[in-house]
């Protein structure tokens, strides 16, 4: 099953991902990381497909992907 | 489960000090990612500017010199010449390659250096608190152009990959972006085709990247890449601005 690891110390909530995801399950969630940012994460791993379209725009490297 | 996508060694641990949504990120994964590919990290050495990139020795997992304000080809020049067997690229801003550097962009480009360099193209002082740079667009508003750059007294956008395309010893000059996933695959082949005609010896290579700046633009991060697109893309031309025909059979 596919799925996308956001790895929270890297993330700065800049949405990209969100913005780029073909099935929309990205979001900002109501988490912090330890800098403050609330943290992207994947709302919906059932539906992820592995695209790695997120990783790919993510400037920080936050996204690890599994397919 | 197999992992296809993961942090590539060509970077370390450290996270990135740039603001949220800044493409600088993107660009130094890419690059990091092509020495691992071409398995030449331990063999690399770069040379960071002064700028939002001023910071490179500390996300890079090769070697690192810092050079003054404009002078990282200089320095690279040094470097490469004592050293030929390394892999030498500079990473740099726009205001550090087309504005304080231009003298030695020019002439390391006129030389023929077998060095690497990335510009990074944003059209604006990142980390000084967004100045006019030579590159900012006509009409822009900038802390030191509030009313907009006015040609008639601040003069035109410089685009600077088509300056060094022009001069003989420049063997490969490509202007690229970062703005979606198409557009950063191509921009990570025009990198990989940089340091392979280092490798080569077939003369200077630059890869122009056109970044954003959402802090000092003032948009949020998915906006700044629309604005890019809209504004950006229409002056600064895309695509493989000059390949010798030694490149084209590499």
């Amino acid at each position: 099953m596919p799925k996308a690891v956001v790895i929270e110390k890297y993330c700065k909530s800049c949405s990209l991902c969100v913005d780029i995801c073909p099935k929309k399950i990205m979001a900002i969630s109501d988490q912090t990381n330890e800098k403050g940012y609330f943290v992207a994460t994947c709302i919906d791993q059932d539906k992820c497909i592995g695209c790695a379209l997120c990783a790919t725009v993510c400037p920080d490297v936050a996204i690890d992907v599994y397919k | 489960m197999k992992k296809v996508f993961s942090r590539t060694k060509g970077l370390t641990e450290v996270p990135f000090t740039f603001c949220p949504g800044c493409t600088h990120g993107t660009i130094m994964r890419l690059i990091a990612e092509v020495l691992e590919e071409l398995d030449i990290i331990e063999n690399t050495i770069g040379v960071s500017p002064v700028g939002c990139a001023g910071f490179s020795q500390d996300f890079f997992s090769c070697d690192f010199v810092g050079a003054a304000h404009g002078r990282a080809q200089a320095v690279g020049t040094g470097i490469k010449r004592a050293l030929p067997h390394r892999t030498v690229f500079t990473y740099q801003g726009d205001g550090d390659i087309a504005a304080i550097g231009t003298q030695h962009a020019i002439h390391v480009a006129a030389r023929g250096e077998k060095i690497t360099s990335i510009m990074v193209n944003n059209a604006i002082y990142g980390m000084t608190g967004g100045q006019m740079a030579p590159t900012t667009l006509t009409d822009m508003k900038t802390s030191t152009s509030p009313f907009g750059r006015d040609p008639v007294t601040m003069g035109f956008p410089m685009d600077f990959p088509k300056v060094i395309a022009g001069i003989p010893g420049a063997a490969y000059v490509a202007s690229v972006s970062v703005d979606s996933p198409k557009n950063i695959q191509k921009t990570k082949n025009a990198i990989r085709k940089a340091f392979k005609v280092q490798q080569a010896g077939l003369g200077f290579s630059l890869v122009s990247v056109l970044s954003t700046c959402p802090t000092n633009w003032g948009l949020t991060p998915v906006d700044s890449l629309q604005w890019l697109r809209d504004n950006m893309m229409p002056v600064y031309e895309l695509g493989e601005l000059k390949m010798t025909e030694e490149v084209a059979q590499l």
